[in-house]
């Protein structure tokens, strides 16, 4: 660009590392607590450099029991199912319902579509109570269900696909009627195809979203063999720091964000694309 | 853009949007109704019956001095994690985008922590300021100030709203370097050549050319301040001491769960709804203004 490789140049290079350092310190600290005795971490300050006890440390996490919680290892279990059910059943249900607001006419089209549009003005949050009601009158307290489901009606993929499906050339739903192809023919064989592109970014979005969910399985979960790794984590954490036993929570804690940390950094270009198209 | 050309039928159609429709009427319709009909209603100690209050409910919540506070904790809190990570991010995003080769890797470098939980990045900011086993309490008390965030509201304030920020960095990032490298590289140039220095361009024509995608992060972390700090609320401070760290979600949450009120948990829940309603309607109509573009 403009700036040649002065005084200025280095001075970029500076900050934006003491940036990367401050952002990076605090899970370099969790991952270097995770490897080292309890003893080491009860007696501050904690060491700056990674100790040996990585191995045990991790192994206990993943199959040990700690205060109320489960092991890690089902954690990570349960928290890979509900993460995969959110995304995927966000993406089927908001990718059919835009398919039939889009290329249909039907009656009552309007209705629907300003009825999905409302749901984004109620994120869980400000139905608590009366949405834990429902789920708990349905049956579906302690189930992957009652995890699932609640979040999975999604006014933004709908608004998104939606969104994409107006590009959609006329010509080629011309072609396709021409050449006699049933609307469900078209939805596989061209639309899906096309989208394939918006439905891998949305689904890294959605993916992430669903697994760091918080607030919804502490509401749902009663039953600690359901519990996923976020909420896990702090169920882990003791009343006192006598019986907190630091090195696992922390082992626990960089588990919980390595799944969704490989999926940004290994598809950055979708995870890039999926949060800037779906919150526009 | 209008479709003209549709396809016949309209029983597939109904069949396809059913899911979303029914999900949405079960989990969304449903319960929002039924907080707005709890909110007018005050159940006895009992539970044998609720009797009509009317407006009563939220005429106490408007007079309790702690609902009050909440607002104001609420306000503070939110004021300060969308400064903070705004501001951090745009001189981040700054810089990055004066860089050209490196400028990738920096970008990868700063965008994972969108990936970590609100809740998680509660824990960790929770153990480096830990009362007892903190490395940052430690080193601050051997400077003879005492970090208790347990017993300190101001501590409580300030803890909370850092892990807040650490995990919203990332998103305004993204934002203002794609808003910056979208900029013509020719508007900057010819400027240069005029002899406008750094921060000349900066504020004459950076700044300008973002306000749009600041007024979309404005909102978004705004939205983001209120609902998604739960977990950093949770994890940390459990919106102690005295409430206050206690901002309206937590406190819906904490009156509804913990205090089992239901009408006030509700009335409580029914503001909310008027603020995310007033929220999503700036939203919609900056994405109405942008389409005029």
């Amino acid at each position: 660009m403009v700036e040649k490789k002065g005084i200025s140049y280095w001075f970029t290079h500076v900050v934006l590392s003491i940036g990367v350092l401050i952002i990076i310190f605090p899970v370099w600290l969790a991952f270097v607590a995770s490897t080292v005795t309890n003893e080491e971490i009860i007696h501050p300050p904690i060491p700056l450099i990674p100790g040996g006890e990585i191995f045990k440390n991790y192994s206990r996490a993943l199959t040990e029991s700690f205060e109320t919680s489960v092991p890690v290892g089902l954690m990570l279990f349960n928290t890979t199912i509900v993460a995969l059910g959110i995304a995927l059943g966000k993406i089927v249900i908001s990718f059919s319902s835009a398919f039939a607001i889009v290329f249909f006419q039907f009656p009552f089209r309007k209705l629907c579509f300003w009825l999905i549009f409302f749901t984004l003005m109620l994120p869980v949050e400000v139905r608590i109570l009366p949405t834990y009601e429902v789920v708990a009158n349905i049956g579906l307290l302690n189930t992957y269900s009652g995890l699932i489901f609640p979040l999975i009606a999604s006014a933004t993929a709908t608004f998104l696909f939606r969104q994409f499906f107006l590009t959609v050339p006329n010509e080629i739903i011309e072609a396709a009627k021409i050449d006699g192809a049933k609307p469900m023919r078209f939805f596989i064989d061209v639309l899906i195809p096309i989208s394939r592109v918006n439905i891998a970014a949305l689904f890294v979005i959605m993916f992430i979203f669903g697994w760091n969910q918080y607030l919804w399985p502490i509401l749902m979960t009663t039953d600690p063999s359901m519990s996923t790794i976020i909420m896990g984590v702090d169920m882990m954490i003791g009343g006192s720091d006598d019986v907190t036993t630091w090195p696992v929570v922390m082992a626990a804690s960089i588990l919980s964000m390595l799944p969704p940390i490989i999926v940004v950094l290994s598809m950055q270009k979708l995870f890039i694309r999926g949060l800037t198209d779906s919150d526009k | 853009m209008k479709r003209q050309i549709y396809f016949k039928g309209w029983f597939l159609p109904v069949v396809l949007i059913t899911p979303q429709l029914v999900i949405s009427a079960i989990f969304f319709f449903y319960p929002a109704g039924k907080a707005i009909w709890w909110s007018l209603f005050n159940p006895d100690p009992f539970g044998l019956s609720t009797k009509f209050v009317g407006f009563s409910n939220f005429i106490y919540l408007f007079e309790d001095p702690y609902y009050l506070n909440s607002f104001k904790t609420t306000a503070v809190f939110s004021i300060w994690v969308t400064v903070l990570s705004m501001g951090l991010a745009l001189l981040l995003a700054v810089l990055t985008d004066r860089l050209i080769k490196s400028a990738g890797v920096y970008q990868t470098l700063f965008i994972w922590p969108y990936a970590v939980a609100p809740a998680i990045s509660g824990v960790l900011w929770m153990f480096m300021f830990d009362t007892q086993v903190g490395l940052f309490s430690w080193y601050l008390g051997l400077m003879g100030w005492k970090w208790d965030h347990l017993l300190n509201d101001t501590q409580a304030m300030a803890i909370v709203v850092v892990a807040a920020t650490w995990s919203r960095i990332s998103y305004n990032y993204l934002f203002f370097l794609a808003g910056l490298q979208s900029i013509p590289k020719s508007i900057i140039e010819a400027s240069a050549i005029d002899g406008a220095k750094f921060w000349k361009r900066f504020i004459t024509i950076i700044i300008p050319l973002l306000s749009p995608v600041s007024f979309f992060l404005f909102v978004m972390n705004s939205v983001y301040a209120f609902f998604d700090t739960f977990g950093v609320i949770h994890t940390i401070t459990k919106g102690g001491p005295e409430q206050t760290t206690m901002i309206l979600v937590y406190k819906v949450y904490s009156d509804g769960f913990v205090g089992l009120d239901l009408g006030s948990s509700s009335a409580q829940s029914v503001v909310l709804l008027f603020i995310v309603g007033l929220l999503t309607i700036i939203q919609f109509k900056y994405i109405e203004k942008k389409v005029h573009y």
